[in-house]
């Protein structure tokens, strides 16, 4: 099975420190891949740098056995969905606007874009009667599920969710949670997902990657984490976490 | 599960539709507004005083008169403007002073000869009539009663008193035959010396804020304020004879129907037309005292208020509108560049904000001389654009740059071109920014539109110059009480706009 995303020697830095440390890394098809770390430690970066919201410094990325550079993004954003904390809609536009902006922009059929629209909403359980509502008429939680639909609109390959749930209180966040993991299922989605909680990292995570300062620490399952530390870090920032978790 | 309802998807582009026809019929208004004037075929100047007014209005009936079609571009402002604007060809004549074509024209020390002067102005090929009959010299005016305390008779007397205070119009300080040779010649010793408007400085006189005044020698104010012309006894001031200057290219009938004005008004004449053109505040009612031998009639009174009202607020409009329609096609892509910050971002905020603090008087003077502009509505739609470019300019860049950074980045994300960013995300999410930077721009154009009278531009700035000039309150006021009420009107119906260009989404 070839990876769908790889990066290669890929490095990032800011005018004041360095972001991202030459890090390699490959996603495969199909599964959820979860970074996890402090903040600071380069996991966002590593997201961004995918999407090219920001261009490496050197290195590759590869989607698709494709490079990834300036020239080939514009095209490559259609088959890529990028979620972030509270949705990131645009106020003015209504739910269904919002989900349907690209489509439109790209001249997808009025039917072709109702269906799915449909399917949308029911596979992200939101109602159909909430579409024509403005981000603001909505709770954290629906237009969390606004951004995930208009990042699905365009049936993405992967799909990138910046700590999606961050902003959420504790029951909206389990029960999205819940519908997410089943979506990933259900999709059979590639997802690169960004957290800094380790329960949802555990919860959602095929293969969790821990990152610090810029590197990769390591990468494995939870178990492989939590009994074959390959850093003392891992074994602190595990400890830590669940030190929360118990008090 | 529901299926989508296609009524729902066509509420929200019909909301957008209406946007875009609001924001389109809002555009067709300016646009109307401001569709300029078409010249008339003589244009005749006048200088921004009685005399000059009343003489400008002589020059329009004797024209109109002769079955020559003349219009008169009331009170311009002083001898520079008006000499620009009839080199420039915005104006065909105004009424002038021989001593001023020699100093402040051209530029000579020594008192010329009639055809010294008349040679000289025929290489500008402009030509000057023979004298209408008086001499308008310059003077310096005391209160009578003040004058015969003091002693003072004549200009030297004015050694012995250093104490008095001065208040002299801006053009007499300035002149080559003004405040400045004349105070070196006479030895005047007096500290106190401030600038003040001609009308108003006969009020300040009158009221005793200042004690010796500069006059024409022709004013109505000497005889009625109970005022002395102290004695020229160093013959300082050159010969003032009233003339027409106009461009030598202006047809033979038009220069014949001023050249029959020649020798036909002596100086008790002409101070006893200025005093009927204080009194009834009406010039054309002066002016045709002049060709009636001082009857009167009721009907020579002229253009009705509610029509001159109307004619005003049109004209203002006009300015005010053209000029905001162009700061806003120029101001808001100059935004969208100045958002993006860098040098060039600064240095377009830096222009407009430079730009704003040159007062508006000072923008207009300084436009006038440029080959372009000149004596003309366009020089006052260009110095208000000017004006309303910044609040402009700095909301657009302000209002895109407070657009949170994860909202520009999901757009791009998405992979919306760079275009339709710009256009369907970023603008409407800027549009309150950039309709508030819009309204002020409006009040600010329809208040300083009302400078725009001093270059005769007209609008409601026109009654507003003759009342500062005739120091008359209510003609003031005629201007001043609708040009407020106008600024009133257009704040409102902007916050009417809101509601249509503003996205439902951001007013919730």
């Amino acid at each position: 099975m070839s990876a769908l995303v790889k990066l290669v020697d890929v490095s990032k830095r800011y005018a004041d420190a360095i972001a991202l440390r030459a890090t390699n890394l490959s996603i495969e098809r199909g599964t959820t891949t979860v970074l996890i770390g402090p903040s600071g430690c380069g996991k966002s970066t590593l997201l961004r740098l995918i999407i090219r919201l920001i261009a490496p410094d050197s290195g590759s990325i590869e989607f698709n056995g494709e490079p990834i550079t300036a020239d080939t993004i514009g095209i490559l954003r259609r088959r890529i969905g990028y979620v972030i904390q509270e949705g990131g809609l645009f106020p003015h536009l209504t739910a269904r606007v919002n989900v349907l902006l690209m489509a439109r922009h790209i001249g997808k059929s009025e039917d072709e874009m109702q269906s799915r629209l449909a399917d949308l909403c029911d596979l992200t359980r939101f109602s159909v009667n909430l579409l024509s509502r403005y981000p603001v008429e909505l709770s954290g939680g629906q237009r969390q599920r606004v951004g995930l639909m208009r990042a699905l609109m365009l049936s993405p390959e992967l799909l990138l969710l910046d700590e999606p749930l961050g902003a959420l209180d504790p029951l909206v966040r389990a029960a999205l949670q819940k519908d997410l993991k089943g979506i990933f299922a259900q999709l059979k989605q590639t997802a690169l997902f960004v957290t800094h909680d380790l329960a949802e990292a555990i919860y959602f995570g095929d293969e969790i990657v821990l990152m610090n300062d810029g590197r990769i620490v390591q990468k494995g399952s939870v178990t492989d984490l939590r009994e074959r530390p390959a850093d003392p870090f891992v074994s602190e920032f595990i400890n830590a976490q669940r030190g929360i978790v118990l008090t | 599960m529901n299926s989508v309802h296609p009524m729902m998807v066509g509420r929200d582009r019909r909301a957008r539709r209406a946007r875009s026809s609001a924001l389109l019929l809002s555009f067709l208004i300016s646009v109307a507004v401001a569709i300029p004037a078409i010249a008339n075929p003589i244009t005749i100047g006048s200088k921004k005083f009685t005399e000059s007014y009343v003489l400008g209005e002589i020059a329009r009936r004797a024209l109109n008169d002769t079955g020559i079609g003349a219009e008169h571009r009331q009170g311009m402002g002083g001898t520079i403007i008006l000499w620009q604007a009839l080199r420039g060809g915005q104006i065909d004549a105004y009424p002038e002073y021989t001593g001023t074509i020699g100093q402040e024209i051209l530029k000579n020390g020594r008192q010329l000869s009639f055809q010294e002067i008349r040679d000289a102005l025929g290489k500008f090929g402009v030509g000057m009539t023979e004298p209408l009959g008086f001499n308008n010299t310059y003077a310096l005016v005391m209160r009578r009663s003040e004058a015969q305390r003091l002693g003072v008779r004549t200009i030297s007397d004015l050694r012995k008193h250093p104490e008095l205070r001065l208040g002299l119009t801006h053009e007499f300080l300035d002149r080559q035959d003004g405040w400045r040779p004349l105070h070196e010649r006479y030895g005047l010793p007096q500290q106190s010396v401030v600038g003040i408007d001609h009308a108003l400085g006969y009020a300040a006189l009158a009221n005793g804020s200042i004690d010796v005044k500069d006059a024409y020698s022709t004013d109505a104010k000497i005889e009625e304020n109970d005022l002395v012309v102290l004695e020229d006894d160093l013959r300082f001031f050159p010969k003032y004879d009233s003339v027409f200057l106009f461009r030598s290219s202006m047809p033979p009938n038009a220069i014949g129907a001023l050249r029959r004005l020649e020798g036909t008004l002596d100086e008790k004449r002409m101070i006893h037309l200025n005093m009927e053109a204080e009194r009834t505040k009406n010039y054309t009612f002066a002016a045709n005292l002049y060709f009636e031998g001082g009857g009167s009639s009721a009907n020579s009174l002229g253009e009705s208020f509610p029509h001159k009202l109307a004619r005003w607020t049109l004209r203002h409009l006009e300015l005010a509108g053209f000029s905001l329609l162009l700061s806003v096609i120029i101001g808001i892509p100059l935004g969208i560049v100045a958002s993006r910050g860098g040098v060039i971002g600064q240095g377009i905020l830096g222009f407009a904000s430079i730009v704003q603090t040159i007062p508006a008087l000072a923008l207009l003077a300084l436009l006038v001389p440029l080959p372009f502009f000149g004596i003309s509505v366009r020089t006052a739609i260009t110095a208000l654009f000017l004006y309303g470019l910044l609040p402009i300019v700095r909301n657009t860049a302000s209002g895109l740059q407070d657009i949170p950074r994860s909202l520009r980045e999901s757009a791009i994300a998405l992979g919306l071109s760079p275009f339709t960013r710009l256009w369907e995300i970023y603008l409407p999410m800027a549009s309150r920014s950039i309709l508030s930077g819009i309204k002020t721009s409006a009040v600010i154009n329809i208040g300083t539109a009302t400078l725009a009278a001093l270059i005769g531009a007209g609008g409601l700035g026109e009654p507003i110059l003759s009342g500062l000039n005739l120091n008359d309150h209510a003609t003031i006021l005629q201007g001043a009480i609708p040009a407020a009420l106008l600024a009133l009107l257009v704040q409102w119906l902007f916050d009417i706009l809101d509601r249509f260009l503003i996205p439902k989404g951001l007013r919730l």
